[in-house]
Parts: C-alpha cells; sequence; structure tokens
C-alpha cells in the first residue's frame, strides 16, 4: 500500500479548516501535545502538521489567486530518512507512511534542513520533530465508524479538496482522479526534478469554465 | 501484511463519549459530534447527517476547544466597583443574588414608569424569537438583533420584492445550475454551505463568476473574477437588464405568471393614486386582456392574454403595465453598458457579454425536472423547467447606501432570466417564500406595566405602520421604522448609542446588550462611541445611566459595563434554532435544530436563556407567569417545549403532538427533547418531489405552507418587480399620500427619491460628496475602503483563539501593488489614512487581486491589549486595527441639528462599505497602529492568557516505535 492524498487546487479556497482539524485531532494524537508557543501574546506560533501558503499568480487584472495546502508528503525516496541519524525518522514499508519515533527523535533538525517541502516542525517543548502522520491513528482504529478512518483533515475539508487513499490501487480514488486530471508525465507531483517522488499529489486548478454568449459562435 | 499489525491502541475509548450538538463559532449552526475524555474535549467534527454541513466544518469550527479553553471566559457576575469609573473595568465579584436584585428591581421600575427606557440589543443572537418575545412583553419598542449592521438590506430587499432573499431564506440550486455569479461575498456568509456548493459546481463544470472588488477566498476559484468598484454593483445588474431588455431576452412567460410584470399601474402624474397598481373591487390587480382588449382581474386571465408593453385607459385614467415602465426606465441611456463601464470600472464589452451568457444559460440550456406538478390557478405541469442561472450576494451589496434597491436590482435580473425557486435557479428554503412582506408591522406602542402592541419587528406597509409620533418623530431610539429608515425590519442596533447619549429621540435609562461588541467593532466611529458610553451630563451622571452587558468572554464591551451577567459557552446550553426565528431548512426540506449542553460550565455562569426566563416571571411578563404569578414554565427547555406561538406551533417543529407523532404542527410533546437528542439534534422533514420549486406559485406547496403555520393563507405570491408599498411610501414623500406624511422638506425629499418602485442605481451617499458628485471638498478622498471576513475569524470572537490567531493576528492594508507603486507607498510601510471622519496608522500589504480605487482589510482582528486574555502587546493590539475609526455613524448634519444615520434610507442599515479614503505615507518613525488603547485590567479571577504556551491533549501521546528489526534490516530507507 501507498497510502498518501490528492489536494485538489482547483477548489481549495484556503478556508484553513483542514489545519485547523489537523491541530485539533493531533493535539491529542500520537505525537501530541502540539505546542502553541506565546498563545497569548505576541507572535504567537506552534506546530502545525498542516499549513496554507497563499500566492497570486499574474498581475493585475490577469491575476488569480491560488491557496497551497503543504504537509508532509511521505515520498517515496524520502530525504528527510536517510539523513536521520538516529533512525527516529522511518516510512513503514505495510502502507508508505512516514513517521517519527519520539522516542528515538533527539530534535537535531536534519530532517527538516532535508525536506524541500517544509513538512517538518520542531516542538521545542518536546525537543522532537513533528509532523503529518495521515492520522496513522484515524485510519486503523477500529473503534471509529468505517467512513470516519480517514485523516481529519479530509473529513473536514469544505470544498472536498482533499482526498485520502492507496495510490498502490489503479482504481482508488486518488490514483483515478490524479490520472484524469494531470495529463503531465510527473502526474501532480511537487518539486519533481528533486526525485524525491513524492506520494501525495496536487490536480492543478482547471482552465476557467467558459458559456458562450447567446446568439454567438461556439 | 496487515498495515495495522503490531501498532498501539492511541485512544481509549472506554474513557470517552460522543455527543451532538450544534456549532456556535459563526452564523451557520452546523451540526456537530463532540468526542469528550474525561469531561475534556478530545475532537469536534461536522455531522455527516446534519443539513447544513454534511459532515464538513470550518476552521472555526474545528477551533472549539480553544474557545472552550479560554482565559478569557467570564467566571461570576461582576459589579462594577464603587467609585470605580465606568470603562476603567474594575469589578467585583457579586452572588447572581445580587446581581438579579439588582437588575429586577432597575427593570420594575422602567417598566412600571416607561419601558422604552429599557433599550436591549442582542447582537449576534440565534433566539431571536425568544428574546424579541422578551421584549415585546417587557414592554420596550426598543429592541433589535444585529441585522441592522449585518444584511438587513439583503433581507428585506428579497422579503419586499419575493418572499424569500440571499443568505438564510434562499440558497442557489447547487446540484443543477449550470452558471453561478457571486456578488460582493467577502468571505462571509454562509460559510460551509457556500463552500459545499462551490464544489459540486466546480465538480460538474458549471460555470461560476464572481463580482468582487477582491480576489481572496471563493472568489479565488471563480472561472472569472470581475474586480468592480465597490457600492457600483446596482449599476452593473441593471446594466444587464438592459442587455437582456435590448435583445429581449427574458422569460415573458415566468414574468407573466409569477411576477406583477403584467399589473397595471396608475399613470397619472400628480394625482393620489399615482403609481399604484389598478385594482378590482375585491382587490385583484387589473392586468389588460389584450385578446378581449378590456382590463381584467389578474387572476383568471389567461397567462398570454395579459399585455406587457402599451399604454391603456381604464376607467378613465391611463395605466401601463409594470413591464412597460421596466423597459422604459432600463432601455435609457443611463444604463447601457457604456455608461455603466464608468460607474463600475467594468468594461462594456464584458458587462454585455456576461448578461448574454447568462442568457444562453437560462434559454438555450434549460432543464427539466420531470414530476408533475399544479400552479396556483389550477393548470397542471408535466415538469418544472428550470432556468438553470443562479446567484448569491451578501456583505459587498448590503453595506452600503445603496444596497437595498441594489439587491432588488438583481432580484429583478433573475427575474427576468425567470430563475427564481426553479430547477438550477436560486430556491426558497422553508418557511419561505412568505407573502410580501411578510404579514405583521412593528409593535410600537409602549405603555407603562405593560407589553407592547406586538413584536418590535415587523414590516411595514404604508405610513401608518411606522413608529412615530403625531409630529413624525421616531418612536424607536435607534429610529428604525421612522421617516429615516422606515423600512428598518432588523432595527438599527448601531445607532443605539449614540442616539442615547445624544437624547435624541430621548435618553434610555438603562442599554441591556448580550452578545454585542458594541464598543469596539460592532460600532462605527469606535472611538467616538467609546467616549460616549462614559460620558457624562452636567450633574455628573453617565448619559446611559445604567450599561449590562450579558457575554460569556472578556470582550471589549465588558470593560463600559456597570453590570456583567456571565453566559455559557456554546457547549454549555441548549439552545432552540427554530423556525420562528432563523432557518436552517435547505430548499429540499424543512429543518430545525438544537443546541444541547455536552460540558457543565464548572464556573458560575448561568445561560441567558435561563436568566431571562428568571427576569421574566421577576417582573411577571404575562407570557411567563401563570394566573397566580408563578413561572410558567420550569426551565428554557420546559418553556422551549411547551411555548405556543399559535395552537400547535412551538419553537420546535419536529415530533410534536403528545406521542411525538405529529410534525410541523401539533399539540406540544413533553418529550420532544429528548427526541432531538435521540435524532442528533436536528429535525429534517423533506417536501414531497412536487412541491420544491416554484413555490410562490405551487397549489400544494402553499397549501402544506399554510397548515404548517408558514403563511397565513394559500395565495400565490407575485413577485414583485414593481415595489407598490415604495410607492406608497413615495407618495407621501410627494405629499400625495392621504395619510402621515413627513413634516419636513429634507424627509420627504428622501422619500421621493429613494423609494423608487424600480430599482436604479444611485451613488452610495458619502460618495456623492465627492467633488465629482457635487458635494464638498471630498476630491481627496479617492480610495474605496472596504472589509472582508476572513473565513478562520468570526468577527472579534477568535482574536481570543490561539490555533486561529496563529493563523492571523495581525490585518494589513491590502493595495494594488501598481497603484501602491505609482503612488509610492511601499509594501509594508505604515500609512495614515484618513477619511472624513478621522485618521488611523495602518500597515500596507501590496496585491494583485483588488481593484486599484479599493483598498481592504481583514474585519475585526485588531483588538483592544488585555481583552480575550490576550497581552499587552499582542499582535491584534499593536499591529492589528480597525477601520470602524474612519466611519462616520451619521451623515454630515443639515445645520439646524439634524443629521441622518450613515444607512441606507430605506432599510437603515448600516453603510460600513460606503468609506471613502485618502492615503498618505506615514512620516519616518511612525509606526505601529494608532490610535492604541490601554490594556485592559484583568477581570476578578481571571488568570489572563499573558504570554505563556499551551500544550493541549486529552491524554498521554501513544508513541509508534520503530521497530528495532526495521531499523537494523532497512537502515535509512
Amino acid at each position: 500500500m501507498r497510502l498518501g492524498l490528492t489536494i485538489d487546487l482547483d477548489t481549495c479556497v484556503g478556508c484553513n479548516a483542514c489545519a485547523v482539524a489537523c491541530k485539533q485531532w493531533n493535539a491529542s494524537g500520537t505525537t501530541g501535545p502540539l505546542t502553541d508557543l506565546r498563545a497569548y501574546g505576541r507572535d504567537p506560533g506552534g506546530v502545525w502538521f498542516n499549513r496554507i501558503r497563499n500566492f497570486e499568480v499574474g498581475d493585475y487584472p490577469d491575476n488569480k489567486t491560488v491557496h497551497f495546502p503543504m504537509s508532509c508528503l511521505h515520498c517515496e525516496d524520502a530525504h528527510c530518512v536517510s539523513v536521520c541519524p538516529t533512525g527516529a525518522t522511518w516510512k513503514r514499508p505495510e502502507d508508505g507512511v512516514v513517521l517519527v519515533d519520539q522516542d528515538k527523535c533527539m530534535g537535531c533538525n536534519y530532517c527538516a534542513w532535508a525536506c524541500p517541502y517544509g513538512a517538518r516542525e520542531l516542538d521545542p517543548a518536546s525537543g522532537t520533530m513533528k509532523k503529518c502522520t495521515l492520522c496513522i491513528d484515524r485510519i486503523y482504529d477500529e473503534n471509529l465508524p468505517e467512513e470516519e478512518r480517514q485523516p481529519a483533515c479530509v473529513l473536514t475539508c469544505p470544498t472536498k479538496a482533499r482526498l485520502f487513499g492507496d495510490f498502490d490501487d489503479p482504481e482508488s480514488e486518488v490514483s483515478r482522479i490524479t490520472r484524469q486530471r494531470n495529463a503531465e508525465a510527473d502526474n501532480g507531483a511537487l518539486l519533481p526534478d528533486l526525485g524525491y517522488t513524492p506520494t501525495n499529489r496536487y490536480l492543478a486548478p482547471r482552465e476557467g469554465v467558459k458559456v458562450k454568449a447567446y446568439g454567438g459562435g461556439d | 501484511m496487515n498495515p495495522a499489525r503490531a501498532l498501539p491502541d492511541f485512544e481509549d475509548h472506554r474513557r470517552q463519549q460522543t455527543r451532538h450538538t450544534t456549532c456556535y463559532m459563526c452564523a451557520c449552526r452546523c451540526g456537530i459530534k463532540v468526542t469528550l475524555e474525561d469531561g475534556r474535549v478530545r475532537f469536534i467534527q461536522g455531522n455527516p447527517r446534519h443539513p447544513v454541513n454534511r459532515g464538513v466544518l470550518c476552521a472555526k469550527g474545528n477551533a472549539g476547544i480553544m474557545k472552550q479553553n479560554s482565559p478569557a471566559k467570564l467566571r461570576a457576575p461582576l459589579l462594577r466597583k464603587k467609585n470605580a469609573e465606568r470603562g476603567a473595568a474594575e469589578f467585583e465579584e457579586v452572588s447572581w443574588e445580587t446581581a438579579l436584585d439588582l437588575l429586577t428591581e432597575r427593570l420594575a421600575r422602567i417598566r412600571n414608569e416607561d419601558p422604552k427606557k429599557l433599550a436591549f440589543y442582542t447582537g449576534r443572537d440565534q433566539m431571536q424569537a425568544f428574546t424579541g418575545l422578551w421584549a415585546e412583553q417587557f414592554g420596550t419598542l426598543n429592541w433589535a438583533a444585529h441585522g441592522g449592521f449585518c444584511s438587513v438590506n439583503m433581507a428585506a430587499a428579497g422579503l419586499y420584492t419575493m418572499g424569500y432573499s440571499f443568505w438564510e431564506f434562499g440558497e442557489p440550486d447547487w446540484e443543477r445550475t449550470k452558471y453561478f455569479m457571486l456578488w460582493g461575498v467577502a468571505e462571509d456568509h454562509s460559510s460551509n454551505p457556500i463552500k459545499l456548493g462551490l464544489e459540486k459546481i466546480k465538480r460538474r463544470g458549471a460555470r461560476f463568476v464572481a463580482i468582487n472588488p477582491v480576489r481572496t477566498g471563493y472568489q479565488a476559484i471563480a472561472d472569472e473574477w470581475v474586480p468592480i468598484i465597490p457600492g457600483s454593483d446596482g449599476m452593473l445588474a441593471l446594466s444587464m437588464v438592459h442587455v437582456l431588455l435590448s435583445r429581449q431576452l427574458v422569460d415573458r412567460d415566468f414574468l407573466r405568471r409569477y411576477t406583477n410584470a403584467p399589473h397595471l399601474v396608475a399613470d397619472t402624474p400628480g394625482g393620489g393614486g399615482d403609481g399604484l397598481l389598478l385594482r378590482d373591487a375585491g382587490g385583484n390587480a387589473l392586468v389588460w386582456n389584450a385578446k378581449t382588449n378590456a382590463a381584467a382581474a389578474a387572476p383568471g386571465t389567461e397567462v398570454d392574454a395579459a399585455a406587457l408593453s402599451g399604454a391603456f385607459t381604464v376607467d378613465g385614467r391611463r395605466a401601463r403595465p409594470v413591464f412597460d415602465l421596466i423597459s422604459e426606465r432600463y432601455l435609457a441611456e443611463e444604463y447601457a453598458p457604456a455608461r455603466a463601464e464608468k460607474i463600475c470600472g467594468v468594461a462594456a464589452a464584458t458587462i454585455e457579454r456576461l448578461a448574454l451568457e447568462m442568457a444562453e444559460v437560462a434559454f438555450n440550456q434549460s432543464i427539466e425536472v420531470h414530476t408533475p406538478w399544479t400552479d396556483a390557478a389550477g393548470r397542471r405541469h408535466r415538469s418544472f423547467t428550470g432556468r438553470p442561472v443562479s446567484m448569491h450576494a451578501m456583505r459587498g451589496i448590503s453595506a452600503h447606501t445603496n444596497g437595498f434597491q441594489t439587491c432588488r436590482a438583481l432580484h429583478l435580473l433573475q427575474s427576468l432570466l425567470g430563475a427564481l425557486d426553479c430547477p438550477g435557479g436560486f430556491r426558497a428554503k422553508a418557511p419561505y417564500p412568505r407573502p410580501v412582506p411578510p404579514p405583521g408591522k412593528p409593535g410600537c406602542r409602549a405603555r407603562p406595566g405593560r407589553p407592547l402592541d406586538g413584536p418590535p419587528l415587523g414590516f411595514p406597509m404604508r405610513p401608518e405602520d411606522l413608529a412615530v409620533d403625531a409630529d413624525g418623530k421616531p418612536l424607536r431610539l435607534d429610529k428604525a421604522y421612522s421617516w429615516e429608515a422606515p423600512l428598518a425590519s432588523h432595527g438599527m442596533m448601531h445607532m443605539a448609542i449614540t442616539n442615547a447619549v445624544n437624547g435624541d429621540p430621548y435618553p434610555v435609562d438603562t442599554l441591556l446588550l448580550f452578545m454585542a461588541n458594541m464598543s469596539w467593532n460592532s460600532a462605527m466611529n469606535t472611538g467616538r462611541v467609546r467616549e460616549m458610553l462614559v460620558e457624562k451630563d452636567a450633574g455628573g451622571e453617565y448619559k446611559i445611566p445604567f450599561v449590562a452587558v450579558v457575554d460569556a468572554f472578556h470582550s471589549e464591551m465588558v470593560n463600559f459595563a456597570d453590570l456583567v451577567l456571565p453566559d455559557t459557552t456554546y457547549l454549555e446550553r441548549h439552545d432552540a434554532i427554530s423556525l420562528l426565528d432563523r432557518p436552517i431548512s435547505e430548499p429540499d426540506a424543512v429543518c430545525d435544530s438544537i443546541r444541547a449542553p455536552v460540558l457543565a460550565p464548572g464556573r458560575d455562569v448561568r445561560p441567558w436563556q435561563e436568566v431571562m426566563l428568571e427576569l421574566a416571571v421577576r417582573l411577571k411578563l404575562p407570557e411567563f407567569v401563570d394566573a397566580g404569578g408563578g413561572a410558567k414554565f420550569r426551565d428554557y427547555r420546559d418553556f422551549i417545549t411547551r411555548y405556543e406561538k399559535s395552537p400547535g406551533i412551538g419553537f420546535l417543529a419536529g415530533w410534536r403532538g403528545e406521542d411525538g407523532a405529529q410534525h410541523l404542527r401539533g399539540a406540544p410533546n413533553p418529550k420532544q427533547w429528548e427526541r432531538y437528542l435521540e435524532h442528533e439534534c436536528f429535525f429534517r422533514h423533506p417536501l414531497p418531489a412536487h412541491m420544491r420549486f416554484y413555490r410562490f406559485a405551487n397549489r400544494d406547496y402553499l397549501a402544506f405552507a399554510e397548515d404548517a403555520g408558514f403563511t397565513t393563507d394559500r395565495a400565490p405570491i407575485a413577485i414583485q418587480l414593481y415595489s407598490e408599498v415604495l410607492q406608497t411610501f413615495r407618495l407621501a414623500g410627494r405629499g400625495l399620500y392621504p395619510g402621515p406624511q413627513p413634516n419636513n422638506a429634507a424627509d420627504r425629499a428622501r422619500l421621493a427619491k429613494y423609494f423608487d418602485p424600480l430599482p436604479f442605481y444611485y451613488a452610495p451617499l458619502d460618495q456623492a460628496r465627492d467633488s465629482g458628485g457635487g458635494g464638498e471638498g471630498g476630491e481627496d478622498f479617492l480610495f474605496h475602503a472596504i472589509t472582508q471576513r476572513p473565513m478562520m475569524h468570526y468577527h472579534s470572537w477568535d482574536g481570543q483563539n490561539p490555533w486561529l490567531r496563529q493563523i492571523l493576528a495581525q490585518n494589513h492594508l491590502y493595495m494594488n501593488r501598481r497603484r501602491a507603486e505609482q503612488l509610492g507607498i511601499g509594501d509594508l510601510s505604515w500609512v495614515w489614512l484618513e477619511s472624513r471622519n478621522g485618521k488611523i496608522r495602518v500597515q500596507i500589504k501590496h496585491m494583485e487581486g483588488v481593484q486599484p480605487d479599493t483598498v481592504w482589510t481583514w474585519n475585526a482582528i485588531g483588538k483592544q491589549a488585555g481583552t480575550g486574555g490576550l497581552s499587552a502587546d499582542a499582535n491584534e493590539a499593536v499591529d492589528g486595527f480597525l477601520l470602524n475609526h474612519l466611519i462616520s455613524e451619521l451623515l454630515p448634519g443639515d445645520g439646524a441639528g439634524r443629521a441622518y444615520s450613515n444607512s441606507d434610507p430605506v432599510t437603515g442599515q448600516a453603510a460600513w462599505y460606503d468609506l471613502r479614503v485618502r492615503i498618505r505615507a506615514a512620516a519616518p518613525g511612525e509606526h505601529g497602529v494608532w490610535p492604541r488603547f490601554p490594556a485592559a485590567g484583568k477581570l476578578p479571577g481571571m488568570a489572563g492568557g499573558g504570554a505563556g504556551d499551551v500544550h493541549y491533549q486529552t491524554h498521554a501521546a501513544v508513541n509508534i516505535k520503530r521497530p528495532w528489526r526495521d531499523l537494523l534490516t532497512r537502515g535509512h530507507k
């Protein structure tokens, strides 16, 4: 199995629901708490597994706004794993989920430097690196209703811009939609030139839907 | 390999319980499932079966844990210390008994002397049916919630046009629409339903066009973004009307059947009935039957026989069909795209193209839903025809002084396309549509010791319905329903403090505020309002003698209270989200819901609902006490269960009747609350397929609506493209009305101009003061300044939320990059932003996605230090700002002491978005926000959040160990 997400930039409105749902679940999750620094003070900060970047493309009036959620992409060739001096970071052979064993991590930050996606964060309170676990403590929990065994970000997304599934299964929803929506060879991989072969895939904003004017030609 | 093999048990589910309730992190009222663990919140998720959110939840809803954990939660009733000045926030904790004795004594005296001396305003109140009833029973007409500064233009324009409206009373047919046009939605209402809908239309490949000066949020994923100049949307819509009319691309059948387009209007200038509809003796509107060449009652006339154009003489009076007037007005050059281009900043070719695209979809791509139905005239139809063009509009339309007529213009455009309550169009949600306007004029006779003569809010039809005295003076403190704002259906909360302090129309004794931050983001002219709240008269008494504030958190308003009554959080209380109030129905189903407590407060706080009931009994308000003067209801739940507005109609529609077997109408069910709890706290009653469209003229639906108590009869609801109500007021302005009329020229002129029975465009009032508009030297104020509500904050509520403030803790003033560069205003530089009302210092951020004549910021991110548990140097207090300081709540006076409010002249809607500003660079060394307010002191017993860290979790983490075998055999792979 190769578990991961597809993230549809065509429907993401940048509402941050996924980011906060992640924060909420994982606060009491397998690497919780996710420390909030200066929670009521100046320059509040903290540990997040998922952050939404906002970009503008093009100059006014031909500009487009893109909201870009970023979390661990669970790479096939994950350099965060290979640089880890203690072996704390590992990629599960069963499903490809990249995790950090909190008992082995010494918080050296090498993995953060190795990750080109900015997907790892040091929790200064625990002195360990924390990151997206694909909600491994939800997706295999048989005490949850089956339809809820999904990452928190996927369950909550109001524009259904996030899908979870097995990329090894060509008939899974994530495989199918990724094929349909990305014609290019890299198939929606982020920064493919770096060669990390990320599992998570992005679906690009589509060309705008057009309608002809009444009485006009096609 | 079993991937779950060897995973530890992460959660001890035996220690967890799940409960359903309703979110209150904003106004959407999504269904939530809350997982508790050892009495703390483990997780809040959307309820997948809930009609509002279908399992999804926004950023705010997901941050409920941090709201529940806020250090700014109020703990106990607070009384301003003796000798402490109001506003200094020096309080002592008192018992509820003391607090309620004090308040009861005061309110009892007011009620017996002059009940209108209580001004009770209720902010973002989701139980207005109860708070309004309480005010009515108390006897004050000075009650309203926040609609007057939020969306009354949308509600009133819709309800006075077609009996339903944008936002709460209708929604686009997301499942079927092929063309969606979003007007002026500043990332605001509604939250999850819009996002769910946008996903549906994007997935189906429907076209999505966004009209908005700013491209963020929803506009980001639009197929086309149309950057419009703020306040000009009415011109854009009416120019599209011009295009459609000039090509004769209108749905004549729809107009004839469902609107008043064929109705005959008296064309007798200078005469008393000028502009009113011709009617027969039975009150039926007349049309001109082109086949018989005679006037005839509209009901009973063959649809295609009714003339839409021409001029006719009926009983010696000249008359023209409404549609003839429509054609004449909008075909004029005034509304040609070339002229609109100059006003809207949108190219004429674009205006024409967008109108023709909608016509293409409406008329060449229409759809059929093959369900037989019967219209109100008894005609059978084999299917519902759909014009799959839909719209939604909100704050950008609403918050202007021309918002009412602009929203009417949108409804006219929808009507010409035949795209109302049809498949693929803009659909109504029960209990709407209701008659135009809904029945019930506002109660306005306040009498000592007695209830008001009706609910304080309603829908005037004619000047006799206004809340004015014999001299035309406003009866209400906020001047709603006066000549100044005759159709102020939500009241004018934004004027309450200013008017009370000015004693205009009169002073009050007690201001009672429930969850309303009137000393901060909910006030216009905030700095001045804060001064007014502590202003004293010559005798040293506060001009507002007593201020009582009900809130759950330490907001900016709490600091100005004499008495603070602490409320519970949304996870700690009962609520009824009622069809009598603000419905959560969907187009296909009648819905309501409850809130049920999932946590015990653990503080000395009480739900305001329970406190209102107790006060009602103490004050012996008739609806709440039995014959012996004792409490009629045991508690809030009992009140919700047993109160009947009319026989069989109560707050909750589900599981009525003594055995719970009846829905919508039925005797009170003592176990009703339990039924809601069993059904995840909501009730959903699907409508049969033949009642789902054209409900304004759907015979079976209209009968159903009457039976359910939504309407008082089953007559069809004609869409009023031409508003006789507006014309009636205009006649009063022209001196031609045989009843009350204003006694001064200014009021008369406003009625004559703004109460046009057909929608029209006029420049927002503040803008009309520009030199270009013939006003006083305003040529410098070249920029429009507006706000948007970020999707992860609900106004000022979330400054106290550590998760949400990590996403946004400082607002900038966003400005078009190229325009800023031309003016030499650097990215992230500090500037002075000036309006006619004052100046503030703010930090600039360049962006591409903003119309060049517009600047904007996020609403209500700026906070007063110390509130919400924030430290004195919090970003919200030191760098964040409120635009409110620049917005005057009053327009310039007439020199004789009279000034109108800065509000829509029809509805009294606060004109937040009319603001015009100029920008100049701050001097070197000038940085940080200005004005800044001193940090609010800590309240008794309140620890305050301070600068510390938070490490929330409900159980110790269960680490997933990397197996040694894996480490040894796979190494660093």
